[in-house]
């Protein structure tokens, strides 16, 4: 088996029925996409505004596969030993002051023991690879140094990682790998030939009510397309951060807490900061007058 | 492959790639592969499939999106892409027509043919350029040669082994290891320094242009010298041009960056190319903590309200603003252009830039050799 296999997924219309069952609900080009990424064995590379769910797919797919979720968080200076594996250095001197007090003629032995597979620790990418079937996040691409790039791109490719004290591991089944980027960089070109691209876009009105009520049933019709249509209108405003999904369902939250049933002026102004996080961001909004998000 | 697609579908595709190719996507061969066992994997009769098909396979970033769906709506228009015949390149403008800040709320944005008329109104002008001339030759190397001092730096997360700071734990145990568990002399490490980012911000417009090729030259050589530098060009819209420059030959480069750049010697819209900028590309990451260099005339023709606004946003943003002006260096100017007078507050540095004394001084500031912002 090359590739992670989902039973029942003949086509894209499949997933996206069963990415709906977990509560993901995907559009047509999402659910090709990450079909696509299925049958190919291709890593899925997600790039989109913050918030409109790039990891959230990932989490869905792997609860599609019934898969682990295995994500690895990229920041600047994440080097091999924070990615791949490590040896437990302290564990390995307790080994070996044991064997010391103990006493011990073969000396070989004890370094064999030392390298055992015990001591190492996996980092991400090497569960992913040991883990079968597993997904695998890489979140935030473009965070990490370019350097870890081209390392990345030699274990998406093959899917074996060699620890020269223990030899070569391979994956039995590749893991389904969605690798998600914010563009703080523009993330190197042969990385993205590897995989297959997809720009996730603000949901359309019908789709953003569906997910509002989908994460919280207790919201009203009314609230949820109160709120989808207020967060549309934020996003024609000119912001410096325009709300994404995940916005709009901290806004629905906030005024749920404070028992709204729609979406009023006074509600608008008191919750604003769920929904817009920059001062510029509200002060432009409050001075255009809140009754425009409130129809 | 036995389950493909048919060889009329590949030959449409191949057509269809020299169309997108030519919109400015890079669609090469291996890419278009892509999209044949894509397609196999789904039904080849459907557009929306072939549609999807193509896009995450031939695409590779926001911009190419775009262009790959006019190229798309121009190749496979209203048909059904099974019944194509193969055809001649279509011809699709390079770029959106209508800058994306003007596409909010318009509904000519999703409609190709109501985008085509829209650009008619915008003067682009490509280029040709030859090759450098032996004096240009040399402005390049001196120019190489002023960036050579140090860049101003920040400091990295990353540790780096250093003889004072804290306990490099993880190297400690690992020489202890290498002496069968002995206690060795402890290691220790530190944070270590990055060069922080130059981005390069040109003005290509028409009063810029005796300027702009001298400019460029310059982006050229901070390219060569500065991995990671950033650059694009303003005028009636805004260009990346960072990856036309990394040829290393200056004459491809430059070459590349005048087939790139669509509205050369047109008008300025300083403010919304800045905000673009800013959108698109600074706030995300790339104008964060860095060094940016702003060369312009500050001739705005439009809101300069908009450039101010613009520009103590980009000053929150970055670690120090520069700004270019060759006419600065001519005697008795006063930065009278509105633009540049709503600009100059947002501004760490002000530097001229009509001659090659001029660009010591600009390179001063880039170095880290000039003063520091306070």
């Amino acid at each position: 088996m090359d590739r992670l296999e989902i039973a029942g997924i003949e086509a894209p219309g499949d997933l996206s029925a069963r990415l709906d069952a977990v509560g993901y609900l995907a559009d047509e080009g999402v659910a090709t996409a990450a079909f696509l990424a299925l049958r190919m064995g291709r890593p899925l590379f997600l790039e989109g505004e913050a918030g409109v769910g790039k990891t959230s797919l990932a989490r869905a797919l792997a609860e599609v596969a019934d898969a682990p979720l295995i994500r690895l968080q990229c920041y600047e200076g994440l080097d091999v030993t924070q990615a791949l594996y490590d040896w437990d250095f302290p564990r390995q001197l307790l080994h070996l002051r044991a064997a010391e007090a103990v006493g011990v003629d073969d000396v070989e032995a004890v370094e064999r023991d030392l390298y055992d597979r015990r001591f190492l620790i996996a980092r991400p990418l090497l569960q992913a690879i040991e883990t079968s079937p597993s997904v695998l996040l890489v979140d935030e691409i473009d965070r990490a140094d370019d350097e870890f790039e081209a390392f990345l791109l030699e274990v998406l490719s093959e899917f074996t990682i060699t620890v020269p004290e223990l030899g070569t591991v391979k994956a039995r089944t590749p893991p389904l790998v969605v690798l998600t980027s914010n563009r703080t960089r523009e993330v190197h070109d042969a990385l993205k030939r590897r995989c297959l691209y997809h720009w996730l876009d603000h949901p359309g009105f019908d789709r953003e009510v569906a997910i509002i009520r989908r994460r919280h049933p207790e919201a009203s019709e009314r609230l949820a397309s109160d709120v989808a249509r207020a967060a549309a209108a934020l996003r024609t405003q000119d912001l410096l951060k325009p709300p994404g999904v995940a916005e709009s369902l901290d806004w629905t939250e906030a005024l749920l807490a404070l028992g709204a049933r729609e979406l009023d002026p006074d509600h608008a102004a008191r919750t604003l900061g769920a929904v817009l996080k920059y001062r510029e961001d509200q002060e432009r909004v409050r001075a255009a007058g809140l009754e425009v998000l409130v129809r | 492959m036995s389950t493909g697609p048919g060889d009329g579908i590949v030959s449409t595709l191949v057509g269809f790639a020299r169309t997108l190719r030519a919109a400015g996507v890079d669609a090469g061969p291996d890419r278009l592969q892509a999209m044949v066992c894509a397609l196999a994997e789904l039904d080849a009769g459907s557009r929306s499939d072939t549609y999807w098909a193509g896009r995450t396979t031939l695409c590779a970033g926001p911009d190419d999106v775009e262009r790959y769906d006019r190229a798309f709506e121009a190749w496979f228009g209203g048909e059904e892409p099974a019944r194509l015949r193969p055809r001649t390149v279509v011809r699709v403008p390079r770029e959106a027509a209508v800058p994306a800040t003007a596409q909010q709320g318009d509904d000519a944005a999703g409609d190709p043919s109501k985008a085509a008329t829209a650009s008619e109104q915008e003067i682009l002008r490509h280029r040709d350029v030859a090759r450098l001339t032996e004096p240009e030759r040399a402005e390049l190397r001196r120019m190489l040669a002023l960036l050579q001092g140090p860049a101003p730096t920040r400091v990295s997360r990353r540790l780096r082994p250093a003889a004072r700071g804290p306990l490099d734990q993880r190297r400690t145990v690992r020489a202890m290891l290498e002496r069968g568990g002995e206690p060795a002399r402890l290691r220790r490490h530190r944070r270590s320094d990055r060069p922080r980012r130059l981005v390069l911000l040109v003005d290509v417009s028409g009063s810029m242009a005796p300027y702009a090729d001298t400019l460029l030259r310059f982006a050229h050589a901070a390219t060569t010298r500065r991995p990671g530098t950033e650059v694009f060009t303003l005028g009636t819209r805004l260009t990346r041009v960072t990856r036309e420059l990394a040829d290393r030959t200056p004459d491809g480069a430059l070459a590349a960056v005048s087939a790139s750049v669509a509205d050369w010697s047109g008008g300025t819209r300083l403010g919304a190319d800045l905000k673009e900028f800013l959108d698109r590309y600074g706030q995300r990451g790339t104008a964060r903590g860095a060094v940016v260099v702003v060369a312009s005339d500050g001739w705005e023709r439009g809101d300069t309200g908009l450039l101010g606004e613009q520009m103590a946003r980009l000053h929150r943003l970055a670690w120090r603003v520069v700004w270019v002006n060759p006419h600065k260096g001519r005697a008795g100017y006063e930065p009278l252009t509105a633009g540049m007078a709503a600009a100059l507050p947002h501004v760490d540095d002000f530097v001229s830039g009509h001659s090659f004394a001029a660009y010591e001084e600009l390179s001063a500031a880039l170095t880290g050799s000039g003063r520091h912002r306070a």
